[in-house]
């Protein structure tokens, strides 16, 4: 059909406002079986468009306005299979969420029902366009239903907080992505991204070319919390509802990756290329991210920020991926993001699982309290080992491709800095279940005084665990799907071609772009030995962090002590939740990257 | 950080990217020389190819009416998301303002706000109407006159009660105004597949440029527009003005 | 060249930034959010600017008339509307916040316990 590309964001926006319309009159059950039958709509239109699109681009004019001589006068939507493939991941975890919140959540209903189908139409859009401005409308709607979804729970000071925290934070990212796009415009006069890339491609970088890309770069940092830009996210991620977190956490900080990544590709690429500079600069941003996130996250007692600080973490190993500037190292990032963004949400589900049950989602509160949940012990210690990229796993595959790319590209440390990293997040997980289902450790006096046990459930409703599980399901499916490495790696090269992007788009050209041979997959056996060894350190640090000192410390760990101890302090101190300390350091981060992108640049 | 920690380092890294900013304009090219190809295009052509004499409304509803899909549902889920953040919370209760009014010896309105503010209703809805109508021929449109329209509102609270203000707006009119402003954008965008064109395609007959009824669906898209910024902007207003006037926590005094 | 726009929309930018860092108040920090914002629709009408053009609106004068560019108008255009709505729900959530803690200034609220 040739519509298509239009429907899966037009039908949600549609929907959303016959629901807000009609508010007075819809009651909770037709609110929620609507709300669920659209975004299943949607997700089932985004993987029509998925199929489409594996032959070719396809370009969808808006208006019927096509472009003249190469000037584009409307509006496209220039579908590949990564678009496709995200919004198909969106529109997957939207079903999930609203499953979810169909049975639990107390919902102000039909607002909240509009407001996430809004916001799934948003995200839809983002990931289709083919346009700049285009891209930042739907960045914008994006991000205000995020901003009023992250603040759903009013009784709590915190969530409101960091729902406004949030929301400066991003609109500042936001404005400075505008600036870039003022930038450009008034270099090329074009907004869309063919066009953009095709006028820069004539002239090497200049100041304002680079300058452009910082402000593009930074603004979408700031969403996919890279950092110094990811303050807010802890906070925003952890005290919004459960549903809402699904989404947060699965798709949308993925989500500014892939717009840098996209506007990199179509765009810069021209000017911008053969960045060794470059891709210093975006492994650095990619390295800190990495560490500080998994850091931040064997920190952390409170399930959900654990979470939140996974993510970030998750985030700069697939800016590392972006970051090598290639084809492989592309397709391994892309399938390791839907993968992880598939457990991910499989284990926001299951946090809400144990809250609902246990009426606590802190880790040291809610010790040994788990012990009649175990299909939630399950689903955690699988998320744990999904995180930690272990084979089956979709997000084995995504990494085991990175770090080959890696490696060709001449940076093999990448490698250890993926153990490690898998190592800490996962670390956490297990000894937050360990703690909680288990009863491993010495429980604190306080919790044991309040110690309360769930009364046994005969059963677990099915709409609770049934999310997770499909999830799980699918980020499985990921790592077992025959060919489908192979198929990532076409994808990616097209999305890395920019002249046949071009030639598609102004031109209508819609010949298959030369295959540039494949160099067959490597074996995967060190990837998978390297990936069991993360599980296990995780598990040793996890079982290390639990059980109690019997003898004495040695010298060794009194000294890391002695450094752990404040360290974890000044970084708690840190992450205040202020709003001044996040919008300083979004400018202390434009200012570093700035000057780093200006001395490589040149 | 400290408040003067904060400040100091604010200070040294704004003037960095302060300086960066400032470098990469000045590769800019002449303030006051336009070179590039979009505007000189449009400004050529949109008059004959769609009738419409505003140039600006014609990029905006009809060459990139996608973006303003977007940017109406951006208004359109900050209103939701204000409904949703300033619902009443449990223990709160509603009180009515004039209920305390009976032994209360504050002012009421002066009578000339209130003639004033009655007699200016009339040519503000009038104003508002007749920008939403002619945004396809001066400037305006549904935006700027969907926020007049919505002032008439502010202008009832202004010359009256707020007793008043609610029941010249009814929730659930202003609600499926809201409603309707945003889906009807997206219905004038499936009639353009409806006609066998593309979305949001211009499909209605064109007309003459500067008389009222032309340039196919922009006027329509005005008038949705308009409907739902007004109501939108009413929506906003009554949230506000129902947490300050009227929620009440328990114990609390006006 | 005349840099002056450009000048004020960056001292714009900076100056609403610093009032967001240095804020007390969560009002004054959302206007200063707006202030911000306004640096962006200058940066925009500047770049779409053209020396003697009049606006491209051809009700009174004829096609071809030397107008500024009309895309830039509509991005303006978005862009208001788009902050307008952000403010609205900034200042929504700083209604509910000072309810809870009885202060709007961003130093008295306690950090929140891990």
């Amino acid at each position: 059909m040739g519509a298509l590309p239009a429907l899966p964001v037009a039908v949600p926006l549609l929907v959303a406002a016959a629901l807000v319309g009609l508010a007075p009159v819809i009651r909770r059950q037709v609110a929620d079986a609507v709300a669920l039958a659209t975004a299943l709509a949607v997700a089932a239109l985004c993987a029509a468009l998925l199929v489409q699109a594996a032959g070719g681009p396809v370009v969808y004019w808006f208006g019927g306005w096509r472009p003249r001589g190469g000037i584009a006068l409307g509006v496209a939507f220039t579908v590949d299979p990564v678009g496709a493939g995200f919004a198909t991941l969106a529109g997957v975890l939207a079903v999930a969420a609203l499953v979810y919140s169909w049975r639990i959540f107390e919902a102000v209903s039909p607002l909240y029902h509009a407001l996430m189908l809004v916001f799934l139409a948003a995200i839809v859009g983002f990931c289709l366009s083919g346009d700049l401005f285009n891209m930042f409308v739907f960045y914008e709607l994006l991000s205000v239903a995020a901003y009023a979804l992250a603040g759903y729970h009013t009784e709590d000071p915190g969530s409101l907080r960091g729902a406004l925290n949030f929301a400066m934070t991003n609109s500042v990212g936001a404005f400075l992505v505008l600036a870039g796009i003022a930038l450009l415009y008034g270099r090329t006069g074009a907004l869309n991204l063919a066009q953009l890339g095709q006028t820069l491609a004539a002239a090497p970088a200049d100041r304002l070319v680079v300058v452009a890309f910082l402000l593009l770069m930074v603004g979408f940092f700031v969403k996919a919390a890279v950092v110094p830009f990811h303050f807010w996210l802890a906070d925003a991620y952890a005290l919004a509802p459960i549903p809402v977190g699904v989404l947060f956490a699965g798709v949308v900080s993925e989500l500014g990756l892939y717009a840098v990544a996209r506007v990199y590709w179509t765009v810069f690429s021209g000017p911008l290329a053969g960045g060794g500079g470059l891709r210093a600069v975006l492994l650095l941003g990619a390295v800190a991210t990495a560490l500080l996130g998994g850091v931040m996250c064997v920190l952390q007692h409170h399930l959900a920020r654990m979470l939140a600080y996974a993510t970030v973490s998750h985030v700069g190993l697939t800016l590392a991926g972006f970051a090598l500037l290639a084809p492989e190292g592309l397709a391994g990032a892309v399938l390791y993001l839907v993968a992880d963004g598939l457990v991910k949400g499989a284990l926001f589900v299951s946090i809400g699982l144990v809250q609902h049950h246990l009426r606590d989602i802190r880790e040291l509160e809610l010790h040994g309290r788990g012990r009649d949940l175990p299909w939630a012990a399950a689903l955690m210690a699988l998320g744990a080992l999904g995180l930690a990229g272990v084979p089956p796993f979709g997000t084995f595959r995504g990494k085991a491709l990175m770090e080959e790319a890696a490696t060709a590209a001449g940076h093999p440390w990448l490698t250890a800095l993926f153990v490690a990293v898998a190592a800490l997040t996962s670390a956490a997980l297990l000894r937050a279940a360990g703690r909680v289902f288990l009863g491993i450790g010495v429980p604190r006096i306080d919790a044991l005084r309040r110690r309360v046990r769930a009364a046994p459930h005969p059963h677990i409703h099915s709409t609770l665990i049934g999310p997770a599980v499909l999830l799980l399901a699918g980020a499985l499916a990921l790592g077992l799907a025959p060919g489908l490495p192979g198929r990532v790696e076409a994808a990616a090269e097209r999305f890395t071609d920019r002249p046949a992007y071009a030639a598609a788009v102004l031109q209508g050209a819609t010949g298959e772009a030369a295959r540039t041979t494949h160099h067959a997959p490597g074996s995967l056996a060190v990837p998978a030995a390297l990936a069991v060894l993360s599980a296990l350190l995780g598990a040793a640090l996890a079982l290390a962090a639990l059980r109690p000192r019997r003898r004495p410390a040695g010298r060794l760990t009194r000294a890391a002590g002695r450094v752990w101890a404040p360290t974890a302090a000044v970084l708690r101190d840190l992450h205040s939740g202020n709003v001044g300390d996040s919008v300083a350091w979004l400018v202390v981060g434009l200012a570093g990257f700035g000057t780093l992108l200006a001395l490589v640049a040149r | 950080m400290t408040p003067t920690l904060r400040r100091r380092v604010f200070l040294v890294a704004a003037a960095v990217a302060g300086g960066l900013l400032l470098w990469g304009l000045t590769g800019l090219p002449d303030y006051g020389v336009y070179p590039g190809p979009y505007g000189d295009v449009l400004n050529a052509v949109a008059v004959d190819e769609r009738k419409a004499t505003n140039v600006v409304a014609a990029v905006t509803f009809d060459y990139r009416g996608v973006d303003t899909m977007g940017e109406e549902y951006i208004l359109f889920a900050a209103v939701v998301g204000v409904a949703i953040v300033l619902r009443a919370q449990r223990g709160e209760t509603e009180q009515l303002p004039d209920e305390d009014a009976a032994d209360r010896r504050a002012p009421g309105t002066s009578n000339a706000v209130r003639v004033l503010g009655l007699a200016l209703l009339g040519p503000v809805v009038l104003f508002g109407i007749y920008v939403v109508a002619h945004g396809h021929l001066s400037p305006g449109g549904g935006f700027q006159g969907g926020v007049v329209l919505a002032t008439g509102a502010l202008l009832v609270y202004l010359s009256g009660e707020y007793v008043t203000l609610r029941r010249v707006r009814p929730v659930a009119l202003i609600d499926l105004a809201e409603g309707s402003g945003a889906a009807g954008y997206v219905a004038i965008g499936l009639l353009g597949l409806a006609a066998g064109a593309t979305f949001l395609e211009n499909v209605l007959p064109l007309g003459q440029p500067g008389a009222l009824l032309s340039a196919g669906t922009m006027p329509l898209i005005n008038l949705a527009v308009g409907v739902e910024v007004a109501a939108g902007f009413v929506l906003l207003l009554s949230e506000f003005l129902e947490q300050t006037l009227v929620l009440r926590r328990p114990g609390e005094v006006t | 060249m005349i840099y002056l726009p450009y000048l004020v929309a960056a001292w714009l930018f900076l100056v609403g930034l610093y009032g967001i860092v240095t804020s007390r108040n969560l009002v004054h920090a959302v206007t200063c959010l707006s202030v911000v914002q306004s640096s962006t629709y200058i940066l925009l009408l500047a770049v779409g600017f053209e020396r003697g053009g009049t606006a491209p609106i051809f009700l009174d004068v004829p096609v071809g008339t030397k107008a500024v560019d009309p895309v830039v108008g509509a991005l303006t255009l978005t862009d208001i509307v788009v902050g307008a709505t952000v403010s609205a729900l900034l200042l929504a959530l700083a209604v509910q916040i000072f309810k809870h803690h009885g202060t709007l200034d961003p130093e008295r609220f306690r950090s929140r316990d891990d």
